[in-house]
């Protein structure tokens, strides 16, 4: 899976691109809480554009950085899912702690 | 009811072979008069049901050995069964909940995903035994149920 990071001011900006599956999950959840811990971020921009799959390894990975990102009273956002995967988050609910974006640009106004 | 075509194929426990198992059960559901939507639920329950062995069967170890059958019947019915000789599942019932998980960073919502997108879930295990998940979904068009 490709990994494009972007920070602006104290918010990552994460864009994924490939499959998020169990393969991948480990390497993307150690990376965000690497950059996390190293640079002083409070909030996640997901970008999930260029992402064709998520299955519950990718969900259980937004969630867990959903929860450090809220400890740090800070915001997570999703942007550019595309219909496959939006169905997948839409029914674990995970939308609803998440709010979806169509794009960073959307995101970076609020 | 009758038997169209079927293949078995069987891999080792690695997290890679994930998206391997996917893909070959999606192009051979294919064959069905199914919509894309069809396949990406299809391959979705595949990638639940192989992460399951790999992560609480196997405990992540990934010398070991995953099976699938996967079924397409007479009356257009896919069946899938996913099948690991790994630790097993002492309460099934437990296991199968919404949100539970033996492990607290996941997410628990395997299951739930492979209920909410197949018709028929079964899920046979012993500890120990390693475990058997059978899931089955119709692609029966409408036309063809009054036939």
């Amino acid at each position: 899976m490709d990994i494009e990071l972007k920070m602006i001011r104290n918010t990552l900006i994460i864009r994924l691109q490939g499959e998020f599956d169990l393969v991948n999950a480990e390497n993307i959840r150690s990376l965000i809480d690497e950059k996390m811990q190293e640079k002083q971020i409070n909030n996640l921009i997901l970008n999930l554009n260029k992402v064709s799959f998520v299955d519950s390894s990718g969900l259980g990975v937004i969630l867990g950085r959903y929860k450090k990102v809220k400890a740090k009273n800070g915001q997570m956002y999703i942007v550019g899912a595309q219909p496959v995967v939006k169905k997948i988050l839409t029914l674990s609910g995970i939308n609803k702690l998440i709010p979806l974006f169509s794009n960073e640009r959307e995101v970076l106004k609020v | 009811m009758g038997i169209k075509n079927y293949v078995h194929f069987e891999f080792q426990s690695l997290p890679e072979n994930v998206s391997f198992a996917r893909a070959c059960v999606g192009a051979f559901a294919s064959q069905l008069d199914c919509t894309l939507d069809d396949i990406e639920e299809v391959k979705l329950v595949v990638s639940e049901a192989v992460s399951n062995s790999i992560i609480h069967g196997y405990q992540n170890k990934t010398n070991q050995k995953i099976e699938i059958t996967v079924t397409i019947h007479e009356n257009h019915a896919l069946e899938m069964v996913i099948k690991d000789y790994g630790i097993g599942i002492e309460d099934i019932d437990q296991a199968i909940q919404a949100n539970y998980s033996s492990d607290a960073s996941r997410m628990g919502l395997g299951f739930t995903f492979m209920q909410s997108f197949t018709d028929e879930m079964e899920v046979l295990s012993k500890p120990g035994q390693g475990t058997s998940v059978r899931l089955k979904r119709s692609f029966l068009k409408e036309t063809e149920a009054f036939a």
